[in-house]
């Protein structure tokens, strides 16, 4: 936000400034996952010592705590479970607002401007708020205590958000295309499909990212509806059964923390700038 | 597509066949249009209008879980205002989401400004800064749990050895007003990165040539902060505060994993409340009642988006 001439001094003053502000930001933010892993890697006796220093690795870095977790615990079975309704609730919660979305942004019929409003309603709907009735939902649904609780139940939060963050994006694209293709006999079909998809592939992978990280992620439904160890989240499962009456075992508490973020991480690493522009597009557009 | 048909009509073509009849009727623009909403609003009316009339339904039932009981009128809403716990929740709750939203807003503000400067590194920074709102909160917080650990936390062992707190410190879960501020603290390092963010995206929006007109009128920096930043940033700024507050109002995640309501209640939200009421005790009536109370907020939220937001 600096602009005209200013003096050499008063520039470095400056970043020396914004440096020295946002060093405590970073150290904030990153602080608690450096925490964990270090945590992972210690052994019992380093970890309840009183007199070691916490910040680092003192008595030697061990992996105990990951072959526990692999070995002794269901965490592959949980991040099996993870993968498969993170990828299927992802995948048809997509579908749903790819329509959802394009009918909305494009077409006009009568009650499109309500629809627009009960999806952005639906958006704000916290889970917190239905968990209790949709726990009975999937009963009779014949869903409790099974993957597919979530499966059913994630495109509830996924659909309105997708739908509004693609809206977005079909906005964008210009109508003149469409109206070409439809004009040249094509179905509006194949319209959707060949010109329209393609030109928002960004936002169709940008929904696709999210939706995978908010179901990975998930933790109110997937603690209510499921309560067989081997049918749980790798969220659910680290945090709940991990935990044997009230005695926490840190280190493999830790590694199970680490893993199950493993693949958030990987993904978001890659794909940045698709999670800052649907971070804003998705909240300020509309 | 209407005038497709006229014109063959016109021509004197046979009658076409059902099939054709069929896609022409599909073509038109507003079956077409109801056709590809159909699914989303069919997902919504079945799992989120109706349990939403459930969950009405149930407040108003003397509903267990196994036992669906008979219409008991008020009586759950008479019984958790009665109920200290739950008084107490609602107080937890506000001053939750009152100092969260508070704390996220002033400091989110202030990211986005350092953000917004040119440095190097950016980018990583950047991707440093929102790693909090990716990462599963769940975990995260689980780390956090250990970190104010009632006999082996880091936050007291550091605060000893600066020499700020006399051994062996406080267990921050197990104090009233030392939980709060644990949860707080978690809740606000889990959403400043979306503020700081969205904030961001609004900052780089602004054409340079305001500060530029306001510079050559002799306006100091804070000036220029108070006459072209902040009008320019209220929408986007109003946005942020209404989202937050409707999901720091009706979190769950943290305060579920790192106190459970505890130390007595201190820290209970209505949604943590409303999952022990409800499912720990089976107690879906009462349970549905006070999640319930989540809604006159979400409906305050709703109301000021549609009425005053989108329409700017």
């Amino acid at each position: 936000m600096q602009v005209g001439v200013r003096s050499r001094r008063a520039r470095i003053g400056s970043a020396i400034f914004g440096y020295a502000n946002l060093v405590p930001y970073v150290f904030f933010a990153l602080f608690p996952f450096y925490f964990m892993l270090v945590t992972s890697v210690k052994t019992n006796a380093e970890l309840y010592n009183l007199k070691s220093i916490p910040f680092w690795v003192q008595t030697g870095v061990i992996v105990d705590h990951y072959t526990f977790l692999f070995r002794k615990t269901e965490f592959l079975t949980w991040m099996t479970n993870s993968l498969i309704i993170s990828v299927l609730a992802t995948s048809i919660s997509l579908a749903i607002s790819i329509l959802a979305g394009y009918s909305l942004a494009r077409l006009r019929y009568r009650g499109v401007g309500m629809f627009g409003t009960a999806v952005f309603i639906t958006y704000l709907v916290p889970p917190t708020l239905l968990f209790l009735p949709l726990s009975q939902v999937v009963v009779w649904l014949g869903l409790a205590d099974t993957i597919w609780a979530l499966v059913v139940t994630y495109p509830t939060f996924l659909v309105p958000f997708s739908t509004w963050l693609l809206m977005g994006y079909f906005r964008t694209i210009p109508k003149e295309i469409e109206e070409c293709a439809l004009v040249d006999g094509a179905s509006r079909f194949t319209t959707l499909f060949r010109i329209v998809l393609p030109m928002a592939i960004p936002g169709i992978v940008c929904a696709a990212l999210f939706g995978f990280t908010l179901t990975w992620n998930e933790f109110t439904y997937a603690l209510t509806f499921i309560s067989q160890s081997a049918n749980k989240t790798a969220v659910v499962g680290v945090t709940a059964d991990l935990i044997r009456g009230d005695i926490y075992y840190w280190g493999s508490l830790m590694a199970g923390a680490v893993m199950a973020s493993v693949p958030i991480v990987a993904i978001y690493v890659w794909f940045l700038d698709y999670y800052v522009s649907g971070l804003t597009a998705g909240a300020v557009k509309g | 597509m209407a005038v497709r048909s006229d014109v063959v009509g016109m021509a004197g073509a046979p009658r076409p066949g059902l099939l054709t009849r069929l896609h022409e009727w599909w073509e038109q623009e507003h079956v077409f249009g109801y056709g590809l909403i159909a699914p989303a609003l069919l997902l919504l009316v079945c799992l989120v209008a109706y349990p939403f009339g459930m969950a009405i339904y149930f407040s108003l039932s003397d509903y267990w879980v196994g036992s669906p009981g008979g219409f008991v009128g008020a009586q759950n809403y008479r019984d958790i205002l009665g109920n200290e716990v739950f008084r107490q929740t609602v107080w937890n709750s506000f001053v939750f989401t009152i100092i969260a939203v508070l704390l996220k807003a002033v400091l989110g503000v202030w990211l986005a400004m350092l953000l917004a400067r040119n440095f190097r590194f950016k980018r990583v920074v950047r991707g440093a800064v929102l790693l909090p709102w990716v990462i599963p909160t769940a975990l995260s917080t689980l780390a956090w749990g250990w970190m104010f650990d009632s006999l082996y936390s880091v936050v007291n062992w550091t605060a000893i050895r600066v020499g700020l707190i006399d051994p062996p410190g406080p267990n921050w879960l197990g104090i009233a007003g030392y939980a709060m501020t644990a949860v707080i603290t978690v809740n606000v390092w889990r959403g400043l990165p979306f503020f700081a963010i969205i904030v961001l995206a609004g900052l780089v929006s602004i054409p340079r040539e305001y500060y530029e007109a306001a510079e050559v009128d002799g306006a100091s920096s804070w000036g220029r902060w108070i006459h072209v930043t902040l009008p320019l940033l209220k929408p986007v700024l109003a946005v942020v505060i209404l989202f937050s507050t409707i999901f720091t109002f009706s979190d769950f995640n943290i305060v579920q994993v790192l106190t459970r309501g505890g130390p007595v209640n201190t820290t209970h939200l209505f949604a943590t409340l409303a999952y022990q009421v409800g499912l720990n005790g089976g107690n879906l009536g009462q349970g549905a009642a006070i999640s319930l109370f989540l809604f006159p907020m979400l409906a305050a939220v709703v109301f000021i988006q549609l009425r005053f937001i989108r329409k700017e």
